[in-house]
């Protein structure tokens, strides 16, 4: 008999999605405030980035460490294959966002400067990339 | 994905491979130093000696001259004057407590502070009598307390300046006084926000009508924003009777010790220059001081060497900035400067000015950390600068800091307030009894203090 089941636990656990949900919302926004502070030389927006990067390589440090727990001990275990794309993700999202923090302590104008920005980006967009595969399609198991 | 650990790895390569050594064949002392490329490296080299105590051991000094320590438990000493009847002032102190606003000042505040002696600033004066002329100190007294971070330290006419962190006051003094009680008369204000620069150095014009500060910068390069840097990174002029004050130079980044020369009676300053352009930018310089002249800070440094930080720059501004007299090299963190008269302490050390050097902290191999001599001739530099007292750092460790530097004209010797040991150092020739013995036709039998021969003002 066929039959078809959903297996309608997430891919990240609650606690876990909250956790990413902080580097997916403060990289973009150093990536916001970076950008306005390369159009107004204004120092309080680089002081902004700073702040958000700072908190966001926290948190991101925090998801690394609890995708590593989950891949070997928990539920990620059944998705073995989705769970070493996303602990890349994260992984290089968390260097990338220290190296940032770096660049940031720099002062004045080479606080961001062309590295600061693209580390922003690709900080931004490995947050995303990261949203998508935990928070995303649930896994669906078809036996036949 | 693979691409992005590709991307990752040796980007971290090359940005740990961006900070450079320093070059130890460039020389970066006098008048023309040599300035590298700039290296603004990600992770800045730093390097902090821990303190840690002198056991039995002192400071060193050249052949022919000795070293003793005349105070010990201080708080935190600075700054030391000279009084006419041949006491000595000590300034302690520890004043700027700026806000930090970004994550690095926090850990750059908890690096730094390992270099730095534990004590607290005494806020206060202390006294120095040395009542039988031996070189060593008979009495150790609080002078005035109360003050805020006190460091430049005037006397013009049995009034005894002092300026703290926030602003000039001022005491009258009697020859022989061993305390002052009381807060004092307010002359001025003195630009105080933020105080990420806190040190107020001064100095009274040789015939003691004008009173000169130097006030640091809020920042190292302009990153808290140029609306805070109003009047900082600047010497003021203040009228010594109405206390009104004009901006004498600008752009001198942190003017941490004024003196006049005894030749040409002009200002000159010590100045500490900007930090995180590499272990061997910006270097520390000795210059005198003209009125009205711009020294580059922030949009440039030595002149027209466009500092890229600081935005928007201003073309304007660095067109006419003044090249400094005399370089002392990089973070060597000058913190004190006096002129020699009268044959200062003899032999090599007969003309020229005595430099305090705190030390640096932004570079792997530590600079400083002693106290030079620059000769003068004609009342301008000439030549490399001499040790004068080393020994400070010690398999790593800083056993002290040297802040600043006196020279006691009376007795021909040199006076050196060390922070982190909290000691002030007694730098004599050998046989120093050579004014108080063989010079000393003039003191009465029964006063046991050396003549006061030292002028009214310094």
């Amino acid at each position: 008999m066929d039959r078809t089941v959903t297996n309608s636990r997430s891919f990240a656990n609650p606690l876990h999605a909250i956790l990413l949900a902080f580097p997916v919302a403060l990289y973009p926004a150093a990536l916001l405030t970076d950008i306005t502070y390369l159009n107004t030389a204004e120092i309080q927006w680089t002081n902004f980035s700073s702040w958000l990067i700072a908190g966001a390589d926290l948190f991101a440090g925090l998801v690394l460490a609890s995708a590593l727990l989950a891949i070997f001990f928990g539920r990620a275990r059944h998705a073995k294959g989705r769970g070493t794309l996303y602990l890349i993700v994260i992984a290089a999202m968390f260097g990338l966002g220290v190296l940032n923090a770096f660049q940031h302590a720099r002062d004045g104008w080479h606080s961001v400067g062309t590295l600061g920005l693209v580390l922003s980006i690709l900080c931004s967009i490995l947050a995303l990339i990261a949203a998508f595969i935990a928070y995303g399609t649930q896994t669906v198991e078809k036996r036949a | 994905m693979n691409r992005l650990a590709h991307l990752v790895l040796p980007l971290t390569i090359a940005l740990a491979a961006c900070q450079v050594g320093s070059d130890p064949d460039l020389d970066q002392t006098g008048d023309q130093p040599e300035l590298p490329e700039q290296n603004d490296a990600l992770v800045p080299a730093m390097e902090i000696p821990t303190p840690e105590g002198w056991g039995d051991e002192l400071p060193i000094v050249p052949e022919g001259y000795t070293v003793s320590a005349i105070a010990q438990d201080l708080k935190i000493p600075r700054q030391t004057l000279v009084l006419p009847n041949g006491d000595i002032l000590v300034a302690e102190g520890s004043g700027g407590k700026a806000p930090k606003l970004r994550p690095k000042d926090v850990i750059a505040g908890w690096i730094k502070k390992r270099g730095k002696s534990p004590v607290e600033g005494g806020d206060r004066l202390t006294l120095l009598r040395d009542e039988d002329g031996d070189g060593q100190t008979d009495l150790q007294t609080t002078f005035i307390e109360g003050l805020d971070a006190p460091y430049g330290l005037a006397l013009v006419d049995g009034t005894l300046y002092v300026a703290n962190q926030g602003n000039l006051v001022s005491f009258e003094y009697t020859e022989g006084a061993t305390r002052i009680a009381g807060s004092g008369t307010e002359v001025t204000k003195l630009p105080a926000k933020i105080n990420h620069h806190w040190t107020k150095a001064m100095t009274a014009s040789p015939d003691g009508s004008k009173l000169y500060v130097g006030i640091g910068s809020n920042s190292n390069v302009g990153e808290r924003g140029m609306d805070v840097e109003e009047d900082r990174a600047v010497i003021w002029e203040i009228d010594r009777e109405t206390g009104a004050s004009r901006i004498f130079a600008s752009g001198i980044r942190n003017p941490t010790a004024l003196a006049f020369d005894p030749w040409n009676e002009q200002l000159w300053a010590v100045v500490n220059e900007r930090d995180e352009l590499g272990p061997q930018l910006v270097p520390d310089y000795l210059t005198s001081v003209r009125d009205g002249a711009f020294y580059g800070w922030p949009y440039s440094y030595y002149g027209q060497n466009v500092d890229p930080r600081i935005k928007p720059a201003r073309p304007d501004l660095v067109n006419k900035a003044v090249v400094p007299d005399y370089a002392l090299g990089s973070h060597v963190a000058a913190l004190g400067v006096d002129f020699t008269t009268d044959g200062g302490l003899g032999g090599r050390f007969a003309e020229g000015a005595f430099v305090g050097m705190h030390g640096s902290w932004n570079r792997a191999d530590p600079s400083g950390y002693k106290v030079v001599f620059v000769p003068f001739r004609g009342g301008r530099p000439s030549g490399e600068p001499i040790d004068l007292l080393t020994g400070f750092l010690k398999d790593g460790h800083a056993r002290g800091r040297p802040v600043g530097v006196t020279y006691d004209e009376a007795r021909g010797v040199l006076y050196v307030a060390d922070d982190v040991s909290n000691t002030v150092w007694r730098i004599a020739p050998r046989g120093a009894a050579r004014r108080n013995s063989s010079g000393d036709t003039t003191q009465l039998p029964g006063d046991p203090r050396p003549p006061s021969t030292a002028p009214t003002t310094r």
